[in-house]
């Protein structure tokens, strides 16, 4: 699956990122993607990961290279992007029902059209039984599934994911890993996975980029060969602890060096 | 609930040792009553007069409710302008700060001079003295919204209309409340210091603070005692108003309207 197309879904090449006169916060960054791949990036805080994520949607320029998406500039491709940040960020006066609506509704999607989209995304989340609750009656993980089915909701080819599940606890966050492939094997988008956790990172991805700080740049990348699908049991296996301890070495010399 | 009962123990307590010590000045030193009326004279100028106390009463009430209203249309619509850009803010800002820090008694002959006395001026007044809370809150609310919410809706192409709309004048709720809450009370005073002024068209009626001018002319001290109290009256019945008004729109999605407490 991961070797896809031989087109990338998203191509960045040389970006660079500086903010003001300052220092590079991201430096001759080449990431491809492609299609229907599953990547992750994963470095120490400051090495500019979110900020990768911000260029690929469009929300910020970079100071230099370029970023295509589809072959579309970031900006032009939005509609088939769907961001899902690191805080659920709900909207709290709106059920869940109607947070998961939110995407087409601004898309202006008719009412009764909205209501057939949003009753199988509720489903899939498993979210049935809280559908006219407040976020703020929820438990941080039913929050996040709202957050996800919220971007699942326009039909997306690309997933952005910031750190979704770093407020969780491990349960929840293993549970909600599961999940993501699940939805992912259904709906076969590809996904850029921000990401602390190694071992998250490992369960996931097809592939793995290293970033090192100061500035963010492309340290190592990793193809994570394991068995797919992916289940809980491969948590347990030692071909799985190899590579996280494989990744989690490099990842400790781009702070050491 | 246990908790609520002790609470309101403890207030009526407070209050019962007010008026002991109310009657007990009064017995000590042999105050006259036009200085200081016994609680029972006032009670008792409450149930002689109760007509004309309620007139003065609802005149108050009208005239400090259409000064909040207006405030609150006029201040929102204020506040989404301001909420447009930093620039536009910086311009006018100041102009807020005027409108809080202008002595109402100062403008207050003016405004008689303009409008001549009566329901319409004290309104005015009113609504000077009450509108730069509802700006400065609602304006806080409007431009304080999550950065990542700001780019959920950009992600989905949303209008400028649809942020305002969808995102920010609902999130400004909560803080318009505060503002309104803050506003009520003022209302109140700036209707009653206004009618010290402007109360009245007609002689011997008139709001609140024209009647208790009146009273103490007349060295009615026990009726004056009663306006004092209607005052108070209004007043807390404003903010409780308020207060659920607030519980009712936002107790089932904010966290600080859950359950109203006496603060």
């Amino acid at each position: 699956m991961s070797a896809g197309s031989s087109v990338p879904e998203i191509e960045i090449a040389g970006v660079t990122k500086q903010y003001g006169s300052g220092r590079a916060v991201l430096q001759s960054i080449n990431i491809s993607v492609a299609k229907q791949e599953f990547v992750s990036i994963i470095g120490p805080s400051g090495c500019g990961k979110s900020t990768i994520l911000k260029l690929i949607a469009g929300l910020s320029t970079p100071t230099g290279g370029t970023i295509r998406v589809d072959g579309m500039t970031p900006f032009n491709a939005r509609e088939t992007i769907s961001f899902v940040f690191q805080d659920a960020t709900l909207l709290p006066w709106r059920t869940v029902k109607d947070n998961i609506g939110l995407g087409l509704e601004l898309e202006r999607m008719p009412i009764k059209q909205r209501e057939k989209e949003i009753g199988p995304l509720l489903e899939l989340v498993g979210l049935n039984q809280v559908a006219k609750s407040y976020p703020r009656e929820l438990s941080g993980g039913m929050r996040m599934r709202v957050s996800i089915a919220r971007a699942l909701a326009t039909n997306p080819r690309v997933m952005l994911l910031d750190e979704p599940f770093a407020a969780l606890d491990e349960m929840s966050r293993d549970r909600l890993n599961e999940e993501i492939l699940r939805l992912r094997a259904e709906q076969k988008w590809t996904a850029v996975f921000v990401t602390h956790s190694v071992a998250e990172a490992v369960f996931l991805s097809d592939r793995i980029v290293v970033l090192a700080p100061n500035p963010g740049r492309v340290y190592a990348e990793f193809r994570v060969d394991l068995p797919t699908p992916r289940t809980a049991a491969l948590r347990a296996s030692p071909e799985f602890d190899a590579m996280v301890a494989r990744v989690s070495h490099t990842l400790r010399e781009t702070v050491r060096q | 609930m246990k908790q609520r009962a002790i609470t309101a123990l403890n207030a009526l307590a407070v209050f019962a040792a007010v008026i002991v010590l109310w009657q007990l000045i009064l017995l000590v030193f042999h105050v006259p009553p036009y200085m200081l009326p016994s609680p029972w004279a006032v009670v008792r100028a409450v149930g002689a007069r109760f007509p004309s106390l309620l007139n003065a009463l609802s005149i108050t009430a009208e005239e400090s409710a259409g000064g909040l209203a207006v405030s609150i249309a006029v201040g929102v619509l204020i506040a989404l302008i301001f909420a447009q850009s930093r620039w536009v803010r910086k311009m006018l800002y100041p102009y807020t700060l005027l409108l809080q820090t202008v002595p109402i008694i100062a403008i207050a002959p003016l405004i008689l001079m303009w409008m001549g006395a009566g329901i319409p001026a004290v309104t005015l007044i009113a609504f000077i003295i009450s509108l730069a809370p509802i700006i400065a809150n609602t304006t806080q609310g409007l431009i304080s919204v999550d950065e990542n919410l700001v780019h959920l809706f950009l992600m989905h192409n949303a209008t400028r209309g649809q942020v305002l709309f969808k995102l920010r004048l609902p999130h400004a709720v909560p803080s318009l409340f505060v503002g309104i809450r803050i506003a009520s009370g003022i209302a109140v005073i700036g209707a009653i210091t206004g009618e010290l002024y402007a109360g009245s068209s007609r002689v011997g009626e008139g709001g609140l603070g024209y009647s208790i001018l009146y009273a103490s002319s007349q060295l009615q001290t026990d009726y004056l005692f009663a306006l004092v109290l209607a005052a108070t009256v209004l007043g807390f019945s404003f903010f409780f108003l308020v207060m659920f008004l607030e519980w009712y729109f936002l107790h089932r999605w904010h966290e600080s309207a859950r359950a109203p407490e006496v603060e």
